[in-house]
């Protein structure tokens, strides 16, 4: 517990719910007659309104993106690296918000929440939503807190998605694009690991097709194994070798199924801490907007035209040993901003530490990442 | 801070409003003052560190990537009015390709590097025995990035076997200044090469 809070943290931050009363219609072609939206604001808007940086989540991400909830909180919020006074996200200079997605677990309406149809929890029938909902719902948020620009929409892997989306679907709101760690479309390796997450998930008995809130269980098995998986993506091989290599927990083999490798306490580890924090349903959702993310499909499956309509400036960034989303996969997106004649930079940063960089305070990230923002902000003032 | 000689002279073969690209861009100086100059739009390709972000903090596009991997994953033919390289040529693993894929992506290529066949560099082989060290070539010969230097005549003769047309020379001293010697003995008297160069 910190007795006093870093001076380069935002402190101690209160989530705020914002409600919406008309329906949204959604891709899948479903409609959610009324949803909520929980949201951290870091920084002050400024009078102009226009210093504002929206910040989107990645798959197990949410609002809480920097500062503590309280004094006794262990940690802070998900990019605490990037987002504070003076660092790259500078909140002495801008207004930064950040939502929880819909279909999330953290408080925005999700699975878990009342189906005002029948007065119970979604759990299943929940509809499936897209990059595009997504997108849509943020803009309802800007909206509803009067900004009619952002300075920059900024996210990570499944965050960095919904930059892109942003970029496409609503061209004249955004001035700024910061796309990290992301691809412009899953590869079948990608959808692969996804599917087994979910398989682990749904064939799990405490499941209940879903509908596990009303039997008062909770899928744990298959949860645990879905992160679990997720984890091992999320690092690289080099990482895992440094951080465990072949330690074992006691030292010696002990001939038995047991946890005897260090990263297998790791892994359970991470696996039985997230089903304390995750929804399960939440999960399949997450992979499924994952797994249909294809901005091109729309453009004749041409990038560059769905480009085309983007107005914005990008800042595209991958990490060298990234294997989820490698930095092949940010290549093909610096190429069809190229195509499309877009303004673009693209930082190939030097990382051991595989997907999970991009959350990291890694110092050359840091730096783009800063020097960037640095010229959004000056652009606002001249 | 005054302008680097050579890239005066590169600005007076732009265009106004043309679209550039910078080969190893380093912090983005160039381009920003071609945009400021000429109005160009375009981007740096750099492959260190520090220069990326010290071009974001010249408001400068870059990409960054390794020239040595070529241009192909990138850019498509006639993408670019000028496809600029400076100093840059004599460090590369396949200056020769590279020269190539300029003249593919751009309407011109600029290149400029340093001319091995100077007289101090003839000098120092001939009477010293000893490989040449300049104020342009400052490297001992076993840390040196420059794996491919070259002379005038040399790169000419490359153009030649390439099919590549040379539309303008210019030869300068290692200050970057034109020199009248130079123009009358380019492949001696001059330091430094500064070619404009195109398909045939």
């Amino acid at each position: 517990m910190p007795e006093t809070l870093p001076d380069n943290s935002v402190g101690l931050v209160t989530p705020k719910t914002q409600t919406f009363e008309t329906p949204l219609a959604l891709d899948c072609g479903r409609t959610l007659p009324r949803f909520e939206l929980i949201y951290e604001t870091y920084g002050e808007l400024n009078p102009a309104r226009d210093n504002a940086v929206l910040v989107c989540h990645a798959l197990s991400g949410d609002h809480h993106a920097a500062g503590y909830h309280s004094l006794s909180d262990r940690k802070p919020g998900w990019w605490e690296a990037a987002i504070g006074p003076g660092k790259p996200l500078d909140t002495n200079r801008f207004f930064i918000v950040a939502p929880n997605n819909l279909g999330g677990c953290k408080g925005s309406t999700g699975p878990a929440s009342i189906n005002p149809e029948t007065g119970r929890p979604y759990g299943a029938d929940f509809p499936i939503v897209t990059v595009r909902d997504w997108v849509r719902s943020q803009a309802l948020l800007a909206d509803a807190l009067g900004i009619a620009q952002w300075a920059a929409v900024v996210g990570g892997s499944l965050g960095g998605m919904q930059v892109m989306q942003w970029a496409i679907d609503l061209p004249e709101r955004l001035r700024h694009a910061v796309v990290i760690a992301a691809a412009p479309k899953l590869s079948a390796q990608n959808i692969a690991f996804n599917e087994v997450a979910r398989q682990a998930i749904m064939s799990d008995p405490d499941f209940h097709a879903g509908h596990f809130y009303e039997h008062g269980t909770v899928p744990r098995r298959g949860l645990m194994l879905a992160r679990m998986l997720g984890h091992i993506t999320y690092l690289s091989d080099s990482a895992m070798r440094e951080k465990f290599g072949r330690e074992l927990r006691e030292g010696r083999l002990n001939f038995g199924f047991d946890v005897e490798f260090q990263v297998e306490s790791y892994l359970r580890y991470q696996g039985q801490s997230f089903v304390d924090r995750f929804d399960a349903n939440t999960y399949l959702l997450m992979t499924k907007a994952l797994d249909y993310f294809d901005p091109a499909a729309e453009f004749d499956h041409d990038l560059a035209a769905a480009f085309r309509r983007a107005q914005a400036r990008f800042l595209v960034i991958s990490f060298t040993s990234d294997w989820r989303f490698s930095p092949e996969r940010s290549r093909e997106i610096v190429r069809a901003l190229l195509d499309a004649d877009r303004a673009v930079s693209y930082a190939e940063i030097e990382a051991t530490q595989g997907h999970d960089a991009f959350l990291l305070p890694i110092p050359q990230y840091m730096k783009v990442l800063g020097s960037y923002m640095r010229g959004v902000a000056a652009e606002r003032a001249s | 801070m005054s302008l680097r000689p050579d890239f005066a002279l590169i600005s007076e073969w732009i265009a106004p409003g043309s679209r550039v690209l910078d080969l190893g861009c380093g912090d983005g100086t160039l381009l920003r003052h071609l945009r400021e100059t000429r109005q160009v739009s375009g981007y740096g390709l750099e492959i260190d560190d520090a220069n990326i972000v010290r071009c974001l903090d010249n408001g400068v596009d870059v990409i960054q990537s390794d020239l040595n991997e070529g241009l192909s994953e990138f850019f498509d033919d006639d993408s670019f009015d000028y496809v600029i390289m400076t100093q840059t040529l004599q460090a590369m693993r396949h200056p020769d390709r590279l020269i190539e894929e300029m003249a593919r992506v751009g309407r011109e290529g600029i290149v400029t590097f340093p001319n091995m066949a100077h007289w101090k560099n003839r000098l120092q082989l001939a009477v010293g025995g000893r490989m040449p060290v300049s104020r342009v070539l400052p490297y001992a010969w076993y840390d040196t990035p420059n794996i491919h230097l070259c002379t005038l005549h040399d790169f000419e003769r490359l153009c030649e076997e390439k099919g590549l047309r040379i539309l303008e020379r210019a030869v300068v001293d290692a200050g970057h200044r034109k020199r009248r010697l130079a123009a009358l003995l380019p492949n001696l008297m001059s330091e430094i090469a500064v070619y404009r160069f195109t398909r045939a």
